[in-house]
C-alpha cells in the first residue's frame, strides 16, 4: 500500500512538473536525430521523427494525468450523484437510472468509447474525456446506490429525518460522506482503467491526436519493432503504464477491506 | 423459477440491453456533428452524387426513420448495406460474418488460455498460502494486470517470432498462428482469474465438507479439484463471463498487432473509412455476442451449483 502510494505520487509529480522537466519540445521534429540510442544529450534516445523520448514520456505523463483526473472526477461526481438519488428516492428514479446502468454494463465499455471518438475526425483531449465519461460513471452509480439503500435504514438517518431535515440535506450531509470510503477504492482503480483505455484508444489511432501520449508511443514502438536498436523504445511507455497500474492496484487493494492482505 | 421462464426473462432483459446499446450508438453516430458524405464522396463529388450517397445511407430521412430502417435491417439479417454501390458490395452482415470466426476463435482461445493458466496458479497459491509460491503467484497476477496488452503483444512477437522463430507471427492465420495472439489476449484474464481463484479457494478450503473429504481419506488431488475447486469455481466463472467483453476488446488490440482479420480490424477500417453502417453493425454484433455469452454464463451456474437452479 505504502509502496503503491509512493509510486502513484511519483506519477502525479511527474505529470504536474513533466513539461518543465522535459529537456526538449515533444513536438520538435529533427530528422537528422532519428532513432538515436540513449546518450547524455538524450537520456532515453530519440524516436522515428528525432523527437526526444524522455520529453515525450514526461509530456505523456501530463496527458495521462489530465485525462485520468478529469475522467475520474467527472465520472465519480455524476455516478455518486445518480446513485445517491436512485437509492434515496427509489421508485421511478431508481428504475430509470438502473436500466441505463444495465444497458451500459451489458456492453464492452471500450466499444462505446470507440464509437464516440470515431464520430470526430481529429479527437482532442476533450472528446476523449467525454467518451470515457460516457460510461465511466456507471460503476460509481452502482456502488453509491447500494450503499445508500443500506444507509437510509440506519438510525442516524431516521433521526435526521425526525428532526425535520430535508432530503437533499440528508443526502449531502449524512449519506455522501459515508460513500467516500467505498468510492475511494473505485476511484483508485479508476485511474488505472482510464489510463489503460486511453492508451488503447491512442494505440488504435483513436486517441488525442498528438504523438506523445503513452498509447501513441506504444503504437510507434510496435510499428518500428523490427528496427534493431529501437526495440527498447516500446518499453518506455509500456513500463510507464505498468508503473501506474501497479501503483493503483497496490493502493486500491490496500484501501479495500475485502482484499486487505491478499497481495 | 423454471429454467424456461428464467431463460425467457434473461433473453428479454438481454434484448432490452441490445436495443438500448443500438439506440445509444445510433445517437452518437448520427447526432454528433461530422458529415460521412464528405469522406465517402470526396471533394470533387457533384451535388447529385452527394444526394445519391445521402439517399443510399438513408441520411435524407429523419433520425427516427433511420433508426427504424436500421432495426428493419436487423430483422432481415442484413444489418444494412454498404454505400455507394450497394448492389455490388456484400451486405454489412456478410462482411461482419466473414471475419467473425477469427475474432470468436481468438477470444475463446484467449479465455481457454486464461482459465487453464489461472486455475492451477490460483489453487497452488491458496494451498501454499503465505509461502513464496503464493507471493510468486501474486506477482505474476499483478504483472498480468499491469503490463499493457500492447506491450505484451509486441514483446511476444519480438521474442517468439522474430528472435526465436518458434511460433508464426503477424498476418498468418493458421491454427498454430492463433497460439501467440491467444496467449496475449488471455494473460490479462489469467491475472484476474488467478486472484479470484485464490481468494475463492482460500474460503472454500476452510469449509467443513473439505475437512470431511480429507477425513474420509480421499487423495489430496481429489479433495482439491473435485470437492474444493468445484465449489470455488462459481465466482471465478462469474468473473470469466464478465471478462468476455474485455476479451473481445482485447482481441481488437491483438488483431492490430498481429494484423489478423477480425471484428476489431473491420471496426477500425470502417471507422477510418467513415463507413457508419459497418461501424453500427459491428458494434451491434459485438453487443449481441456479449449479451448471449452472459446468458450462457447464467445458465452454466446451474450446472455447477444445483442450489441456483432451485432458486
Amino acid at each position: 500500500m505504502k509502496a503503491g502510494a509512493v509510486m502513484f505520487a511519483v506519477f502525479v509529480v511527474l505529470g504536474l512538473l513533466g513539461p518543465w522537466l522535459a529537456p526538449y519540445d515533444p513536438t520538435h521534429v529533427d530528422l537528422a536525430l532519428r532513432f538515436l540510442p540513449a546518450s547524455g544529450a538524450h537520456w532515453l534516445g530519440t524516436d522515428s521523427n528525432g523527437i526526444d523520448t524522455l520529453s515525450q514520456l514526461l509530456w505523456g505523463a501530463r496527458d495521462a494525468l489530465v485525462i485520468s483526473v478529469c475522467v475520474v472526477t467527472i465520472s465519480a461526481t455524476i455516478g455518486l450523484a445518480i446513485g445517491t438519488l436512485a437509492g434515496w428516492y427509489r421508485g421511478i428514479v431508481d428504475e430509470v437510472a438502473m436500466r441505463i446502468v444495465d444497458i451500459l454494463m451489458a456492453f464492452p465499455g471500450i466499444l462505446l468509447n470507440i464509437a464516440i471518438v470515431a464520430t470526430v475526425r481529429r479527437p482532442g483531449l476533450g472528446v476523449v474525456i467525454f467518451a470515457l465519461c460516457a460510461n465511466g460513471w456507471v460503476g460509481y452509480a452502482r456502488v453509491a446506490r447500494g450503499q445508500v439503500l443500506a444507509l437510509r435504514e440506519r438510525d442516524y438517518v431516521s433521526a435526521a429525518r425526525a428532526l425535520g431535515a430535508s432530503g437533499p440535506r440528508i443526502m449531502f450531509h449524512h449519506l455522501v460522506p459515508n460513500l467516500v470510503g467505498p468510492a475511494l477504492v473505485q476511484i483508485t482503480f479508476g485511474f488505472g482503467a482510464v489510463i489503460t483505455i486511453e492508451a488503447a484508444l491512442s494505440f488504435l489511432g483513436l486517441g488525442p491526436q498528438v504523438d506523445y501520449t503513452w498509447g501513441a508511443m506504444l503504437a510507434q514502438g510496435t510499428a518500428f519493432l523490427w528496427k534493431a536498436g529501437f526495440r527498447t523504445y516500446v518499453l518506455v511507455p509500456g513500463l510507464a503504464i505498468a508503473w501506474v497500474m501497479i501503483a493503483v492496484n497496490l493502493v486500491g487493494d490496500g484501501l479495500d477491506p475485502r482484499k486487505r492482505g491478499t497481495l | 423459477m423454471s429454467l424456461g421462464s428464467f431463460l425467457l426473462r434473461r433473453l428479454g432483459s438481454g434484448a432490452l440491453a441490445i436495443l438500448g446499446v443500438t439506440v445509444l450508438v445510433f445517437a452518437f453516430l448520427h447526432l454528433v456533428p461530422g458529415d460521412p458524405i464528405d469522406h465517402l464522396a470526396g471533394g470533387e463529388a457533384t451535388p447529385e452524387q452527394r444526394a445519391q450517397l445521402e439517399h443510399c445511407l438513408g441520411l435524407d430521412e429523419s433520425a427516427g426513420a433511420q433508426l427504424v430502417t436500421f432495426l428493419g435491417h436487423v430483422a432481415d439479417g442484413t444489418l444494412g448495406h454498404q454505400c455507394p454501390d450497394p448492389e455490388h458490395k456484400p451486405s454489412v452482415a456478410a462482411r461482419i460474418f466473414a471475419v467473425m470466426p477469427y475474432t470468436l476463435a481468438l477470444a475463446l482461445a484467449g479465455m481457454l488460455v486464461g482459465i487453464v493458466l489461472a486455475l492451477p496458479l490460483g489453487v497452488l497459491a491458496a494451498v501454499r498460502r503465505g509461502t513464496w509460491v503464493d507471493t510468486l503467484a501474486s506477482v505474476t497476477a499483478l504483472s498480468g494486470i499491469a503490463v499493457p496488452m500492447m506491450l505484451f503483444a509486441s514483446l511476444a512477437v519480438l521474442i517468439f517470432f522474430a528472435e526465436l522463430g518458434w511460433l508464426p507471427g503477424p498476418t498468418e492465420t493458421g491454427p498454430l498462428a492463433l497460439l501467440l495472439p491467444a496467449i496475449c489476449v488471455g494473460t490479462h484474464l489469467m491475472a484476474m482469474l488467478s486472484r479470484m481463484t485464490r481468494s475463492s479457494m482460500v474460503e472454500v478450503l476452510d469449509e467443513d465438507y473439505v475437512r470431511t473429504a480429507r477425513a474420509k481419506g480421499l487423495p489430496e488431488s481429489r479433495v482439491l479439484f473435485v470437492h474444493a475447486l468445484r465449489n470455488a469455481l462459481l465466482p471465478v466463472l462469474t468473473v470469466a463471463g464478465m471478462q468476455f467483453g474485455s476479451l473481445l476488446t482485447g482481441a481488437i488490440i491483438v488483431e492490430k498487432v498481429f494484423a489478423r482479420p477480425g471484428l476489431g480490424t473491420t471496426l477500425l477500417e470502417a471507422i477510418t473509412e467513415r463507413d457508419y453502417p459497418v461501424v453500427q453493425g459491428t458494434v451491434f454484433v459485438i453487443a449481441v455476442i456479449y449479451v448471449l455469452v452472459n446468458i450462457g454464463i447464467d445458465l452454466a451456474y446451474g450446472l455447477i451449483d444445483p442450489r441456483i437452479r432451485v432458486r
